[in-house]
């Protein structure tokens, strides 16, 4: 009896799962066309899969295992069924391979299942928690119906009575493995997640790169939306990458708005997404909410607006500005989800269609467009703070060495601090730099995370026409985000520099030798890593180089380099402020004081000043430029003399 | 219906028509030109008061670039279009933004106390109240209600305080700084919106052509020292309201008596000789 109904089963299953996939990627395709090879990407994917998202589902080894025992037993299982079941291809060899594959994924169901037992509280329950029983039951279902064809136990065997259970056994295990996988369900993960590597919209993140820099808005096509106001908004891509998500939670345990009681919740951001892709509410929802907000208020559909002005929509407006743009949750994202993108778009949308940015936002944007500067000051005092320095203007040399980026800093007391530190270090090194003086504007960062493109493209361009008028070999900054935009963002606008952190080039300064340093006398020091030097550009190594090279021994904390925690300060989270149960700094501030630490050693003003505002006792926060400034010593006569003929 | 609604009296019944005239602003420090403080405020109180179909957003003035940048401004928050009335660079923008209310008949016209750009003399309402014989009240911080054919509001006066004035419309208010702050100009909405060019005739400001101009200067103020041995004399002193000195309170009194007095006031300081 079974070798009559397990073919139809099988392949009856097969055509309403490939009906199942027709209707999903028609709801990817509500959204609006992104260019992808899909051929190319299509032939990339199985290394994306096996290389670059097994390395980050392997941080967290334990399951990695599972993963690759249930995963990779049931593709082979599933390949083998449908050969041996579904068209009854006579093979001892193959039907034993199928036993075998079977019996790796019943191991690895089983460590899903021990997982499931007592899940941490960033996992989704609902579905997922039906898993491992339907993993066992098209484990155990399928081992137990190959045994006769694998010649170890006779046909018929049982009568129709156990080949009636077996069968019901296996629709089970078959219903949530391949309907499951396109009708949606816990397996979804699968199908769309390896189309999703296929066509990922930044193919530069695999094979080891980088790609963190946001897509600019194409301003002059008027007919463009400005960002995403409906989920239908979003590229077809995007829209793909959200139904990867596994629900493991991975991004809500590192984000720190999520921690501090902020209501955003990257997972649940990612899922209401998908809820907006194929219409509904979000009742089903079985993970941890917004903090402070309900799950079965919100609904949407893939043409109607995400954020409405007044009422419930998709998604409150406030969620989307919780987001610090830290990109915690995409560093640790296996399906390698672009959170901040979808969050950026969206903010896009509010700004520029509703004019809608909370609190500062307004005042911020609109300084910027008139003071090219955030904090509205007068322009032409941008120079203030080195008024004593006689720091070389690029407008009279027009050209040098090195082009100090002084970024909107050189406007904070705290920061003129800062600068003045780098600029000691820079004429001890003997470093032939200018700055742009009065002519540099604010890079658009805080603009551009608020959502603001147009103010940014008009800054951008702007300094890019200023730095196409001088010759230099690179540009030093020690503002991360001006870093960040520079490096990654100008490209875009015709100026493509290398672009150095100085923490990089104070540690290659050292390198040469060019650097006379004392010791370190002072007490313990840890480092904060700025996620915009470290996750966004991934320099994790200069600062602790630089450090080292004053002789100070880091003390690291435990969330420290990729995984390091914002310190609150990132993607206009201060501006426009939205309220949690605990501030981000105090987090980060209690996280340093556990290293017990007397000094943290900061390399991004945004960090000095959030980790500044916390309330003392505290280490002091000393930027690594100041540090560094501190253990200068005059270099010998003859050392000098030496290095100036190397200058010339 | 609306034409219905407009011959039985601009306000009627049903929505209030507003204009706001809009003026080009400067940034204080940088002087780029942008939404004028005062005058964004006036659309934002124009918004608070009826739908935005119903406001009409009017400038007289050139039809530069800069201009037109800063006219966006005031589009971006919300409005679908704006009346340019193109005119030369040297002409007195009076008539022609009396000739253009007079053609769209609001039952009521906003403005910005006084402008950031050109004479910025804050005489312009006056004048054009003047002109069409309207009401004018100035510095007002909140419309309370419109009923009919008049409007209650509340007028800012120094230090925070409010007089409420019940004002007969077709009227022209003033908007304080003391009004509620403009909403985002939405980048979006300003680009969509239309500016509708009108070419009428401008008259020259030959008076204006005799002027020299020059840049404000900083007048010295006079410094007040304040001899207070604590910090509470000191706080008190800072807080105090400025004397008044002299001066009657006239109450209760006929129209005719408090005219006189008015006009008594005026004589003995020299403005009515």
């Amino acid at each position: 009896m079974l070798d009559v109904v397990l073919p139809v089963l099988v392949l009856g299953a097969l055509a309403l799962a490939l009906l199942g996939a027709f209707r999903r990627i028609s709801l990817w395709r509500q959204g609006r066309p992104s260019p992808v090879s899909i051929l190319g990407g299509l032939a990339v994917m199985p290394r994306r899969y096996l290389v670059d998202l097994h390395d980050v589902v392997a941080r967290d080894k334990v399951f990695a295992n599972t993963h690759v025992a249930t995963g990779g037993g049931f593709v082979a299982a599933a390949v083998l069924l449908i050969l041996v079941h579904g068209f009854q291809v006579q093979s001892r060899l193959l039907s034993w391979a199928l036993l075998a594959a079977t019996v790796v994924m019943f191991v690895g169901a089983l460590r899903v299942a021990a997982r499931r037992r007592n899940p941490p509280a960033r996992l989704s329950r609902g579905p997922w928690m039906r898993l491992p029983k339907s993993l066992f039951a098209f484990a155990s279902g399928v081992f137990l119906v190959t045994l006769p064809t694998a010649g170890i136990l006779p046909a018929g065997f049982g009568g129709w009575a156990l080949a009636a259970v077996l069968t019901l056994v296996i629709a089970w295990g078959i219903s949530e493995m391949f309907l499951g996988m396109t009708w949606g369900g816990p397996m979804k993960h699968a199908f769309a997640g390896a189309l999703h590597l296929a066509f990922h919209r930044r193919p530069e993140r695999f094979g080891g790169g980088r790609s963190t820099g946001l897509k600019p808005l194409d301003l002059k096509d008027a007919t463009a939306p400005l960002g995403v106001g409906k989920p239908a908004d979003f590229k077809w891509n995007q829209l793909l990458g959200f139904d990867a998500c596994v629900q493991c939670g991975r991004c809500e345990a590192m984000c720190p708005a999520f921690a501090a009681g902020q209501p955003l919740n990257p997972k649940k951001l990612i899922q209401d997404m998908v809820i907006g892709m194929a219409g509904g509410t979000d009742a089903a929802y079985a993970g941890s909410p917004y903090p402070g907000k309900p799950v079965g208020e919100h609904g949407g559909d893939a043409h109607s607006p995400i954020v409405l002005r007044e009422g419930r929509a998709l998604v409150d407006a406030e969620t989307l500005w919780s987001c610090t743009t830290c990109r915690a949750c995409v560093e640790e994202c296996p399906m390698m989800i672009e959170h901040v993108d979808a969050i950026v778009d969206m903010r896009r949308f509010l700004t520029m269609e509703h004019g809608n940015t909370p609190n500062k936002g307004r005042e911020v944007l609109e300084n910027l467009a008139t003071t090219d500067n955030p904090g509205g000051f007068d322009p032409a005092s941008r120079m203030n703070w080195a008024a004593d320095l006689d720091l070389p203007l690029m407008a009279k040399r027009g050209t040098a060495d090195v082009l100090l980026w002084m970024g909107d800093g050189a406007f904070d007391m705290r920061n003129q601090r800062t600068l003045r530190a780098l600029v000691k270090v820079l004429r001890a090194a003997q470093v032939d730099f200018a700055v742009l003086g009065n002519e540099e504007l604010d890079s658009g960062d805080v603009a551009r995370r608020l959502g603001d493109e147009a103010t940014f493209q008009a800054l951008a361009v702007r300094n890019a026409a200023t730095l196409g008028k001088y010759r230099f070999r690179e540009i030093v900054t020690c503002d991360p985000h001006s870093f960040h935009v520079l490096k990654n963002e100008y490209p875009a606008f015709g100026a493509s520099y290398t672009v150095t952190h100085h923490s990089t080039f104070i540690s290659n300064l050292m390198e040469k030798g060019r650097l006379a340093l004392g010791e370190w006398t002072g007490g313990r020091v840890t480092y904060h890593d700025p996620c915009y030097l470290g996750r966004y550009n991934g320099e994790y190594e200069a600062p602790r180089k630089a450090l080292k090279g004053i002789g100070i021994k880091v003390v690291e904390m435990e969330r420290s380099g990729f995984r390091s925690r914002c310190c609150g300060g990132g993607g206009g989270a201060p501006i426009t402020d939205i309220p949690g149960k605990r501030r981000i700094p105090d987090m980060r501030m209690e996280e340093i004081n556990s290293t017990k630490a007397d000094i943290v050693a900061v390399g991004c003003p945004q960090c000095t000043a959030m980790l500044e505002g916390v309330v003392g006792p505290r280490p002091e926060v000393c930027d690594i430029a100041e540090l560094v400034a501190a253990q200068l010593v005059e270099a010998p006569k003859v050392e000098r003399q030496r290095q100036e003929e190397v200058m010339v | 219906m609306l034409l219905r609604e407009g011959s039985k009296g601009a306000a009627s019944s049903g929505a209030l028509k507003v204009a706001a005239l809009v003026s080009l602003g400067r940034h204080p420090v940088t002087g780029r030109g942008r939404r004028a403080e005062q005058d964004a405020r006036a659309v934002e109180l124009g918004l608070s008061l009826t739908s935005s179909e119903h406001i009409s957003l009017i400038h007289a003035g050139t039809a530069a670039d800069e201009t037109v940048q800063a006219m966006r401004g005031y589009l971006g928050m919300g409005l679908d279009a704006l009346d340019l009335i193109v005119q030369p660079p040297d002409a007195d923008v009076l008539p022609a933004l009396a000739t253009r209310v007079m053609e769209t008949r609001p039952g009521l016209v906003l403005c910005g106390s006084r402008g950031e750009s050109g004479e910025a003399s804050g005489m312009l309402p006056y004048l054009l109240a003047e002109r069409l014989g309207w009401t004018l009240v100035s510095g007002v911080a909140k419309v309370e209600a419109v009923e009919g054919d008049s409007m209650t509001v509340l007028q800012a006066l120094p230090r925070g305080q409010r007089r409420r004035l019940k004002v007969r419309l077709p009227a022209i208010a003033t908007v304080d700084s003391a009004a509620p702050p403009p909403r985002q100009s939405a980048f979006g909405p300003a680009r969509r919106a239309k500016v509708r060019h009108f070419e009428l005739s401008g008259q020259i400001d030959a008076e204006a052509a005799d002027w020299t101009v020059s840049p404000a200067r900083k007048r010295p103020k006079r410094l007040k020292i304040v001899k207070a041995s604590s910090a509470r004399d000191r706080f008190k002193v800072a807080a105090a309201k400025a004397e008044g000195g002299g001066g009657q309170v006239v109450k209760g009194v006929s129209a005719q008596a408090g005219a006189e007095a008015i006009l008594k006031l005026l004589r003995e300081e020299g403005v009515v000789r």
